[in-house]
């Protein structure tokens, strides 16, 4: 067991776990989200349970960041190691032939994520921090008695700027998923009878989870 | 008709020479000829103008041998499917073409002189354990002794169809070695005789491929595309999940 994440296959291993658990993570971030679309109120107690049900903060929420962070780290700690690879490039090189888009370019759709999740923290998680530990308000009111959580994504999605940004960076997120979903599989060594089904949930994943969100964005721009 | 070709090749006098790509023309080829046919007519033309020939591995010129390598047109064995080398035919190609030739590209595969690279990293990945420990005093068992299901030495037998060509290293972006190990840590693993030794023979060639330094498999599946063999994925997968069994055990 020891030294297993030296090892090629265990990081790859690892990659792929953390992956998983991102992809499972951004499923439930999903679902309420578009609780938001069809009932602010019910968006309101889930944010308000999720922002300060002590097991999500204090267990949950670190976890999260550890997962997200371990795996752009990885991320670029292989780019690095696979470069070092092949030091002299192909004077022509084909790559179209043979593989997606998507699956050679994973560090780029990778940091473009990246850049979205420092904006996303900078327009909800710092300010949702600030308030709650900084300000010491964990009441998740507003001045009139309302919730605020509703009230504060309707605002930051006012912006067009904003909500176009939001969108390039969910498109990207459709391109590292189409090949993260199944590469993921394929790394813990699922390659069996039911690849085939996989790839096709795979693929519906990673298309229907990002559109959602650019929906959820629009949806907030036009309906304020 | 017979082709006028314009070639792009890298020339490298030795292992510690810079290299560069050097244009040649070739005229009347057949289409018939296969490709390495066609560069032993370039290496004619160059010898009779008293010039260095090419250098490019080459053996059986069957397909079966694994000796020849190319990268030609930005692919492994060229742009046709599931042939090597010396099986690729001129008729891939039409007259008035330029045709870029490199070496196989990966820090793990130094080249040695132009076209020809030392892929010996394989060699000492397969000592590492791609192979069974039999007893041959005398008293062997006959392996058709042993039952096997039918699924499963069809997909050994598939798995050690792979001839160790490299085409998998050169075509991966990230130099990874991963389809020639699961292939042959495949071959063994699904077989009664090869699971004896299994959990030493995985972490023992995994070590090995990741002391040459190839790179990481980030699956993109380039390897199995251009493999001259057509071996699978699959082979991949069950490394990884042979691997973490016996990282687990061991």
């Amino acid at each position: 067991m020891s030294g297993i994440l030296n090892s090629s296959i265990g990081r790859k291993f690892a990659m792929a776990l953390s992956a998983l658990f991102l992809m499972i993570f951004l499923l439930q971030h999903f679902a309420i989200n578009l609780l938001s679309v069809f009932s602010p109120d019910a968006f309101n107690d889930v944010s308000h349970f999720m922002g300060t049900f002590w097991a999500i903060q204090y267990l949950l929420q670190p976890v999260l960041i550890f997962g997200v962070i371990f795996h752009f780290v990885m991320g670029f700690v292989l780019e690095i190691k696979n470069r070092k690879a092949r030091t002299i490039s192909y004077a022509k090189n084909n790559g179209a032939a043979n593989s997606s888009w998507m699956s050679r370019n994973m560090i780029y759709s990778g940091l473009a994520i990246l850049a979205f999740i420092c904006l996303h923290f900078y327009d909800f998680w710092l300010p949702e921090i600030n308030t709650k530990y900084i300000q010491g308000d964990m009441s998740g009111l507003l001045a009139n008695g309302e919730f605020r959580y509703f009230e504060e994504l309707q605002h930051k999605f006012v912006d067009i700027w904003r909500v176009a940004l939001y969108c390039i960076a969910f498109i990207f997120l459709a391109l590292h998923l189409l090949h993260g979903f199944n590469s993921a599989f394929q790394s813990v060594g699922a390659n069996n009878k039911y690849t085939k089904g996989l790839k096709g949930f795979g693929k519906a994943y990673a298309i229907i989870i990002p559109l959602g969100f650019v929906f959820i964005a629009l949806f907030h721009h036009f309906n304020h | 008709m017979n082709m006028n070709l314009t070639l792009k090749i890298w020339r490298q006098k030795n292992a510690s020479d810079k290299g560069k790509m050097v244009d040649y023309k070739v005229t009347d080829i057949s289409p018939d000829m296969s490709f390495l046919e066609m560069l032993d007519v370039l290496n004619e033309q160059l010898i009779n103008k008293d010039e260095e020939p090419v250098a490019f591995d080459h053996d059986c010129r069957e397909g079966i041998c694994g000796m020849c390598s190319l990268y030609i047109n930005g692919e492994a064995h060229g742009p046709d499917r599931a042939v090597t080398t010396c099986q690729l035919h001129m008729r891939m190609f039409k007259d008035g073409d330029t045709i870029t030739i490199e070496p196989f590209r990966a820090t793990a595969f130094p080249v040695v002189k132009d076209l020809i690279v030392d892929r010996s990293s394989f060699d000492r990945i397969q000592h590492a354990g791609g192979f069974i420990s039999v007893n041959t005093s005398g008293n062997t068992i006959d392996a058709n002794t042993i039952p096997i299901n039918k699924h499963d030495a069809d997909t050994a037998f598939e798995a050690a169809t792979c001839i160790g060509c490299g085409a998998c290293v050169a075509s991966c972006k990230n130099s990874s070695a991963m389809l020639f190990v699961g292939a042959k840590v495949s071959q063994f693993a699904l077989l009664p005789q090869g699971k004896v030794e299994a959990t030493d023979r995985v972490l023992n060639m995994v070590k090995q491929m990741d002391e040459e330094g190839f790179g990481n498999c980030t699956n993109t599946g380039a390897c199995e595309v251009e493999c001259p063999k057509g071996i699978s994925l699959e082979n991949i997968a069950r490394m990884n999940s042979e691997y973490l069994k016996a990282s687990l055990k061991g």
